[in-house]
């Protein structure tokens, strides 16, 4: 898989990450990874345990810091180097695999802590906080996420899927260029996977990429525009999720046959 | 039902109104039964209103450990170390106002056979200039250190356990007498404050009346700051500093702002208790008052500044009474009320306030509502 075929796909490359290498001690993660994640789609990335599917958002994030390479937002912003908060203030968003809200802040808070109005200073978003496009933003969000009703409990009482969605929520907030959810519908049942998959379905939208790692090859292949198959820490398929199944190698070192 | 939220979201709990209301009448009451109605029925002895303003700086330093532990997920067993810089501070101003004024040459002048104070204690003549400095230095002690351990995220257990140390080594320093603190032996003899006798009546219930207002602006002051946006902010840090950081904040100043608001609130805590108690030696930055203060909190109830301050108040009157009878065995009765805390009531002591019975018939409205 070059480069260069993936380049004939429409839409502006919103994430590319070249020749990025990722060792902890002994340990190669990833030897030499370059991918693209193109805005308007979504792009599932799936992958034995591992794969470094989750080291390549951790890099993306900036979590952790590679031995080389480059991952570059919308042709220009170089993220390595910057710091967790810098990267989300460029762009990106990312849902943890574990849900991770803030429990004893209510659902409301949840979200309107999520936005930063004013990126350069805590102080002056502080000051800012009853600014009306933060409300406004918030009712969006939680009629998109279906979380309306809940808006004053308190986000530790919510059952396992409804934190998901929260948490998700909070990423839309900012609306955010390239949005990576890790495993979203792990330990989901299946109302709630359904219910999930329609919700990244819309979250499809030209002026963003969204990229999904995941397990449930079921899930990939409802959402999913494009596929990428990680095997320890190199790409061996990229395409759509019908035709992974089918291919030779994917089936040998990811299915198990 | 959004009327209510809105009412709920902006109002002080139950328990708070509670504290606040008492506090409130212990600012009007502790100046007046100790003062003009000194002698009447409901008079209040000297020596009450004294355990009175020791229970309320011990509260205010409950309060500041909560503001940062409760809130902020940042445990403190290091907290000893800003209110006995307080305490040294405000024995220091004595000490040299004493000097200078009263002509009383302070007792490690004295054991070090020095003519002049050390250099440090210059200006401490001056009240304006020694408030000054509680404010500054255990703030400028709390940013250093909270700059340097946040900064490289020691978190938890690891910055609770440096914390720790952190004064111990204070402690090893002020038991030395060539630093100017007075060593082993600290700071004592203390003849006047703002020009009043230290002993004498009117300063002791004066004292307890300022610990008391100190208490109280400190308790609504930190309730408001902890509803408005900083609050959540600090909640969320303790629910999951990853993710906040993950949001686009850098958590450091956040932490950092209230971690040196808990420092200096603990400062003023300490130069409140000195001149109350007469003392201050190093034992104040033993390892176990700091420890005390992370129970007193753990037993009201952390996450409630309302339990900080009765989880204090409680300990350490029963502290009082107990030990002025069966001192020996006040060990033994704390940690015996920490097992049953500890296994029974996981929230201290706010699991057994009338708030349960309150709580459930609110959710029950709720539920009705939903």
């Amino acid at each position: 898989m070059s480069a260069a075929e993936v380049q004939t796909a429409s839409g502006a490359q919103a994430i590319q990450i070249d020749g990025l290498r990722v060792v902890f001690g002994d340990f190669v993660a990833i030897p030499q990874l370059s991918f693209i994640a193109r805005y308007g789609e979504v792009h599932g990335v799936i992958g034995p345990n591992g794969a470094g599917k989750t080291t390549m958002l951790d890099v993306i994030t900036g979590k952790t810091r590679p031995q080389g390479g480059h991952v570059r937002l919308d042709n220009r912003i170089d993220l390595i180097g910057m710091d967790e908060p810098a990267i989300a203030l460029a762009g990106v968003g990312r849902k943890f695999q574990k849900p991770s809200v803030f429990e004893a802040l209510s659902v409301r808070d949840n979200l309107e802590t999520a936005l930063r109005l004013k990126p350069r200073s805590i102080l002056a978003e502080i000051r800012h906080w009853s600014d009306p496009r933060r409300a406004e933003r918030v009712t969006e969000v939680m009629d998109e996420i279906g979380l309306a009703r809940l808006a004053d409990k308190p986000a530790g009482i919510l059952a396992h899927g409804q934190k998901q969605w929260l948490e998700i929520g909070m990423l839309l907030m900012q609306r955010p260029k390239l949005l990576m959810l890790d495993e979203p519908v792990a330990g989901m049942t299946e109302e709630e996977t359904r219910h999930t998959a329609d919700l990244v379905r819309r979250l499809r939208s030209p002026d963003r990429a969204v990229l999904v790692i995941e397990h449930d090859m079921a899930f990939v292949e409802e959402i999913a525009d494009r596929v990428t198959v990680l095997h320890e820490g190199t790409p061996i398929f990229e395409g759509r999720m019908a035709d992974a199944r089918h291919n030779a190698q994917v089936r040998s070192v990811y299915l198990g046959r | 039902m959004a009327s209510d939220t809105f009412a709920e979201r902006h109002r002080l709990p139950l328990l708070s109104r509670i504290v606040v209301a008492t506090l409130i009448a212990l600012v009007v009451a502790v100046p007046l039964l100790g003062g003009p109605l000194a002698g009447s029925a409901a008079g209040l002895s000297p020596y009450m209103a004294n355990i009175i303003g020791q229970i309320a700086t011990f509260a205010l330093l409950a309060l500041a450990l909560d503001l940062v532990w409760g809130y902020g997920g940042i445990l403190s067993l290091g907290h000893g170390l800003f209110f006995a810089a307080g305490g040294y501070l405000i024995a220091m101003h004595m000490l040299k106002a004493g000097y200078v004024f009263g002509g009383v040459t302070p007792d490690l002048m004295t054991f070090m056979g020095w003519s002049e104070l050390p250099v440090h204690w210059a200006f401490f003549e001056s009240f304006p200039y020694a408030l000054l400095m509680i404010v500054l230095v255990p703030g400028l002690l709390a940013f250093l250190y909270g700059y340097v351990s946040f900064r490289s995220r020691v978190s938890g257990v690891y910055f609770a356990i440096i914390t720790q140390a952190l004064t111990y080594v204070a402690m090893l320093m002020m038991f030395r007498n060539d630093t100017g603190f007075g060593g082993n032996n600290g700071m004592t003899g203390f003849t006047t404050l703002l020009g009043q006798d230290i002993g004498g009546h009117a300063m002791v219930v004066g004292l307890a009346s300022a610990s008391v207002l100190a208490l109280l602006v400190a308790f609504i002051g930190c309730s408001a700051l902890l509803r408005s946006p900083f609050g959540k902010l600090l909640v969320a840090i303790r629910d999951d500093e990853a993710r906040l950081r993950f949001l686009g904040y850098d958590t450091l100043w956040p932490k950092l702002a209230a971690w040196c608001l808990s420092g200096i609130l603990a400062a003023i805590a300490g130069a409140l208790y000195v001149p109350q108690v007469g003392i201050i030696n190093p034992r104040l930055l033993s390892p176990e008052l700091s420890i005390e203060i992370a129970v007193w909190v753990a037993l009201g109830g952390r996450g409630a500044l309302s339990g900080a301050v009765i989880g204090a108040a409680i300990i350490s009157a029963l502290k009082f009474w107990l030990t002025g009878f069966v001192p020996e065995a006040w060990p033994f009765i704390l940690a015996l009320v920490v097992l049953v805390v500890v296994t029974l009531l996981p929230n201290g002591l706010l699991d057994l306030k009338p708030q349960v019975l309150w709580r459930g018939r609110r959710s029950g409205k709720r539920g009705m509502i939903e």
